[in-house]
């Protein structure tokens, strides 16, 4: 296999990885039963905020924890607002996405197109070296190995332990998990700061390590975080099918950096591909709930009938049924 | 998932003007002010200063004050159709798209009209119109996708937001481009007939002015005097209980969005014809999520919404003037944000301490 393909395929391992966490994060949030929005702005307003301090103070480190800290704090408010004043989820996340981009192109400013501090590529001893398999996925910065135990970790906790079958049942039945003691309103405060922090994670992800540097306006930022919103209704709130879709979002924009030096399509154009997708994925799986479509399918013949509700049953995905709902202990 | 409002969760500051409910309206605005004054202390900025050249760059002279009227008509036509789809418990986050989808449909029809020797004033009204079945049209797709797909209007409406800019960037580069280069600073000005004229010493067409006040007057009458809008506030209030006692809901759903998309297409028309005169990609100059930040503050009482859109195109023309200080115009954004923001929380506050007593 050529250079220029591992290039591209270790490519998409990498562009992947803030859009994984973001997506999870919020795939945390959600199975808790709350839907933080402001995923866009937060993934913005910790990019610059994590470039900032940790060219200020010369650490990675505190780069990362102060994106994640954010992330956190944006969290904590929509929790507060959703939770305790039982305020519209909807519109608290909307103006919070708005708010924390403008705060980070108004506050990131001074800081437009400098030189800071990057993660540079640690390949791993060993593995790096196996043809194929080493290129693509084990060189690469720390955060991209992160990524690769971090779904694993998620995708454990949420299907394999206790507190995960606790998280599903805040979720699905409150009221049912309140009876058996849990204490519904803090947990879903824990799992939406918590989401919260790893979509906070995903800005200097960016900023840090995968699109190196913050260039206000023109950082490419705006319009991801609307995406791993997608992603996380993509993947079912299921964190292997949720890394699946991150993948498949980290690929169109390799593609579309492929694309670009080859052929003369504007940038622009590019940028936005995904966009249409992600209407047409979210189509795909929720078009097999709706009324008319089962009219349809009872009209056919036996065999495509079957054949089409099979694959519509397989794509289709349903959300934790008290999701956005308030919890009332009473 | 129930993403829709309710009546009872939405934000609303303007609901019953008693002494006390003023009281904490303004504890809002004034926590508000001191967190974007934090933000300009932050930016090493003085904020007495930095509020004293917005009011001087909104009021300072009649272009300037004219600029904040031409900017409010837009926006107060973007929150009036929000506020049929808010009424309905819609969120038409997709109102941005639909803005650049009726400025696409403007141009195009000036450049189809453009050779034909008609009437300049009739080319106008017939490109009016383009630009209104643009709008509709792309309001009508997170609609249907909604109603006959399952797929959320936030969801849908955000993806063909990016869409309509593709599209717009995708003329402007390729059929539509300029003689010569192609540039990112938007297709051929349309022909100076074309374009509506300003008020003699000022920044304003007196068109634009009239549309928006028939607009806003419009939307008050339909919302407030019309079983129409009584239905509709039903739906947005339990659509399921709406359907049940008779109302076509989704014959209603529909119509809130066409009604949205149609406003959305005459503002898109409107910057075409007043401000731009030519397709740019940033088409709807932000108008669509401005305009549902002020509906979200007025949630149903449209009245309120031509005052409060007036405060925000002040803060937005005004907020220019802060270049002078070193600070770029994202600080309108910060600071109408916060006021949203502050207005939910304080309203949320307020609601607990009413159940509690």
């Amino acid at each position: 296999m050529d250079v220029a393909t591992l290039t591209t395929l270790a490519g998409i391992v990498e562009y992947a990885v803030p859009v994984l966490f973001a997506s999870i994060g919020e795939n945390f949030t959600e199975k808790a039963g709350l839907i933080n929005l402001s995923v866009n702005g937060t993934i913005i307003l910790s990019a610059m905020s994590g470039f900032v301090v940790a060219m200020t103070v010369d650490s990675i480190f505190l780069g990362f924890l102060v994106g994640a800290v954010v992330g956190a704090i944006v969290a904590a408010i929509v929790a507060f607002s959703s939770i305790t004043l039982k305020q519209s989820q909807v519109a608290i996340g909307f103006v919070l996405a708005l708010l924390c981009r403008d705060l980070a192109y108004f506050l990131g400013a001074p800081y437009t197109n400098k030189p800071g501090l990057f993660l540079s590529k640690v390949p791993i001893p060993v593995l790096a070296d196996i043809p194929f398999i080493g290129p693509v996925f084990f060189n690469h910065s720390l955060v991209v190995y992160a990524s690769y135990l971090f779904i694993i970790i998620a995708y454990v906790f949420m299907f394999k332990t206790r507190s995960g079958l606790m998280l599903q049942g805040i979720g699905e039945r409150p009221s049912a998990a309140f009876a058996r003691g849990a204490n519904v309103k803090a947990l879903r405060y824990f799992y939406t700061i918590l989401g919260g922090l790893l979509i906070g994670l995903a800005g200097p992800m960016y900023s840090l390590a995968v699109k190196i540097g913050w260039a206000g306006q023109l950082s490419g930022l705006d319009g991801i975080g609307w995406i791993a919103l997608a992603i996380t209704i993509f993947g079912g709130w299921n964190p292997l099918r949720v890394a699946f879709g991150a993948y498949l979002f980290g690929g169109l924009q390799q593609l579309g950096i492929t694309l670009q030096s080859t052929t003369n399509i504007p940038i622009q154009i590019l940028q936005a591909a995904p966009f249409p997708l992600m209407i047409f994925t979210l189509l795909l799986v929720n078009v097999g709930r709706a009324e008319w479509v089962d009219r349809e399918l009872a009209a056919m013949p036996e065999k495509p009938r079957i054949v089409l509700s099979k694959i519509l049953r397989a794509l289709r995905t349903s959300p934790p049924a008290s999701l956005g709902v308030p919890f009332e202990n009473e | 998932m129930s993403l829709e409002p309710r009546a009872g969760q939405t934000p609303s500051i303007l609901k019953k003007s008693t002494w006390i409910d003023f009281g904490i309206r303004l504890t809002a605005v004034i926590l508000a002010l001191v967190f974007t004054s934090l933000i300009l202390v932050i930016a090493k900025a003085q904020p007495l200063e930095a509020y004293k050249s917005i009011l001087q760059g909104a009021f300072g002279t009649t272009i300037k004050f004219t600029s904040v009227i031409a900017s409010w008509v837009p926006l107060v036509i973007a929150t009036s159709g929000l506020l049929f789809t808010f009424t309905a418990g819609l969120w038409n986050i997709g109102m941005e798209g639909q803005i650049v989808m009726g400025a696409v449909f403007t141009v195009g029809a000036f450049r189809i009209f453009d050779e034909t020797g008609l009437d300049p004033s009739l080319v106008i009204f017939l490109a009016f119109l383009a630009g209104a079945a643009g709008g509709i049209f792309w309001a009508l797709l997170p609609g249907l996708m909604k109603i006959y797909g399952g797929v959320n209007e936030i969801f849908g409406g955000l993806g063909l937001n990016f869409v309509a800019k593709t599209a717009a960037i995708w003329l402007i580069f390729g059929p539509w481009k300029r003689p010569g280069v192609a540039s990112g600073s938007g297709t051929e000005w349309i022909d100076i007939p074309f374009r509506l004229p300003y008020i003699p010493g000022t920044n304003l067409s007196l068109t634009i002015l009239i549309i928006a006040i028939i607009v806003a007057v419009f939307t008050a009458i339909m919302l407030k005097g019309t079983h129409f809008g009584l239905r509709l506030k039903a739906i947005g209030k339990n659509d399921k209980a709406a359907y049940i006692l008779g109302i076509p809901t989704t014959r209603y759903f529909l119509l809130a969005f066409g009604l949205c998309g149609l406003f959305a297409g005459i503002a898109g028309a409107i910057l075409v014809t007043s401000k731009q005169y030519s397709l740019i990609p940033d088409a709807g100059f932000g108008y669509g999520f401005l305009g549902l930040l002020v509906a979200m503050l007025v949630n149903y009482h449209p009245i309120w919404s031509a005052v409060i859109a007036f405060f925000f195109a002040a803060l937005s023309i005004g907020n220019t003037e802060l270049q002078y200080m070193g600070l770029n115009s994202y600080f309108a954004g910060v600071l109408q944000g916060f006021l949203v923001l502050f207005v939910v929380l304080v309203d949320g506050v307020r609601k607990r301490l009413v159940t509690k007593l």
